[in-house]
């Protein structure tokens, strides 16, 4: 591990349990980190939620993905984009990019990188479905 | 193209599907004596993959199986077994026997069956897996090479009206309609009031115009299972007040019937519900019966309606 991964790992590590996945996407969900889900869902909830809003896999912890969902609402002083950008398909994960520190992948952009299959979303996020409670 | 595939692109027929029940020893003749009870009146049944994380024969072996015995699959994927390569392998390779129906689910947890000590793969999630059948679909593997004749796959996917967020639940499923989602089997639910939030969320903003959206109940014979499912099956939580219904009638098994026809009823009544996803515990001819009630015919005869129709025009 480098000097910025490991400096990464101390810094995000306590705060948000990061996982150190090299491809960092925190900012998209709610502040809240998607590999902390026992089945490191990127996209979203699993069908598998307890009606207390717990975890399928971890009866005793809340659902990540119910937090993250929560947070990209009500979290305060957060970009607008951060936000919208929660409904947006990620990409699998590059599994060559664990323990890398995500802020170097960031700034050269490796962790933009999708495998050449990978085709983008035919048409603009969902973000304007709105459900009567 | 599949019967569903045209159905789907007709646009304006009812949709049954069902859930095959699993298999584990046996014959090609075991497998279709079990198939008959729900077959005739589906367009197409779900090859499942490895159900609620216990060991069966495969989902690839049971949809090519099905097609022998003339029924249609729906090759059920999840992601909890398998890695993106071995996925994409199943995918082709079952389209290779001609099956071109395909349902992407995230999949049960291991700890959800009988080996819980197993290896949780989950390599990629649901909406991914959409997205990569869609690749498949347009000709390419997910590394970009060519897979030669492309297979024309119909893709749908599974959502859970009935669980939390409930306010999100409607644009997740919106995300895998993007994705490329054809049809969405949903969860069984034991609250009218969130699958008609659901729903009506996605048929006032388009999406139930671009992907058919199939309510799933299951016919119990008493309590007993819907106890369990409310104990044991994470994501489907049955109110008390329905489980005494059916507990304290003086026939349970008629009142757990009597449910399922008012579940059926009240999701066909949803302007955006296409169909149904049937699943049967019970066993006792009461699919025949269920379809009867709701004036659903036999997928032969609703064929040869069909046919019927486009000639007259």
């Amino acid at each position: 591990m480098g000097l910025i991964s490991a400096i990464e790992h101390v810094i995000k590590k306590p705060i948000w349990d990061c996982k150190m996945c090299g491809q960092c996407v925190l900012h998209d969900t709610g502040m809240t980190c998607p590999m902390t889900c026992p089945k490191t869902l990127r996209n979203g909830p699993c069908g598998g939620v307890r009606e207390d809003g717990h975890c399928e896999v971890k009866p005793e912890m809340r659902c990540v993905w119910v937090k993250a969902e929560e947070r990209s609402r009500t979290l305060p002083l957060m970009p607008e984009a951060w936000r919208e950008h929660f409904n947006n398909l990620r990409p699998p994960v590059d599994n060559r990019l664990k323990g890398d520190s995500s802020w170097k992948n960031a700034m050269s952009g490796r962790d933009k990188e999708t495998p050449p299959g990978w085709t983008p979303e035919p048409e603009a996020p969902a973000a304007e479905v709105e459900v009567e409670a | 193209m599949s019967r569903l595939g045209e159905l789907l692109d007709r646009g304006d027929e009812l949709i049954i599907t069902g859930e095959a029940p699993v298999i584990d020893g046996g014959t090609l003749a075991d497998y279709e004596a079990k198939l008959q009870e729900l077959a005739p009146w589906c367009d197409a049944m779900n090859a499942t993959d490895n159900t609620a994380a216990h060991a069966h024969a495969s989902n690839v072996a049971m949809a090519i199986a099905m097609q022998r015995v003339g029924v249609e699959p729906i090759l059920q994927v999840v992601c909890r077994d398998k890695n993106r390569i071995a996925q994409q392998a199943d995918i082709m390779g079952a389209a290779l026997h001609g099956v071109e129906n395909i349902c992407c689910l995230t999949g049960d947890d291991v700890t959800a069956g009988d080996e819980s000590e197993a290896r949780r793969v989950f390599d990629l999630d649901g909406p991914q897996l959409i997205r990569l059948a869609n690749s498949l679909k347009e000709g390419r593997y997910l590394s970009g090479r060519s897979v030669g004749t492309p297979p024309p796959l119909v893709i749908g996917a599974v959502e859970n009206a009935g669980t939390h967020p409930l306010d999100y639940r409607a644009q997740r499923a919106a995300k895998k309609i993007l994705a490329g989602a054809r049809f969405l089997q949903l969860q069984i639910c034991y609250h009218p009031d969130r699958l008609e939030g659901f729903v009506k969320a996605l048929h006032e903003n388009g999406f139930a115009e671009k992907c058919a959206i199939l309510p799933s109940v299951v016919a119990v014979k008493g309590a007993g299972p819907l106890k369990f499912m409310h104990n044991s099956v994470p994501g489907i939580d049955v109110p008390a007040d329905v489980i005494s219904r059916v507990a304290d009638a003086e026939t349970p098994a008629e009142e757990a019937y009597q449910l399922v026809l008012e579940q059926c009823q009240h999701a066909l009544s949803l302007p955006g519900v296409r169909g149904l996803h049937l699943t049967d515990f019970r066993k006792d001819g009461s699919m025949a019966r269920l379809c009867n009630d709701l004036g659903i015919k036999p997928r032969t005869e609703r064929e040869q309606h069909a046919h019927d129709r486009i000639v007259a025009v």
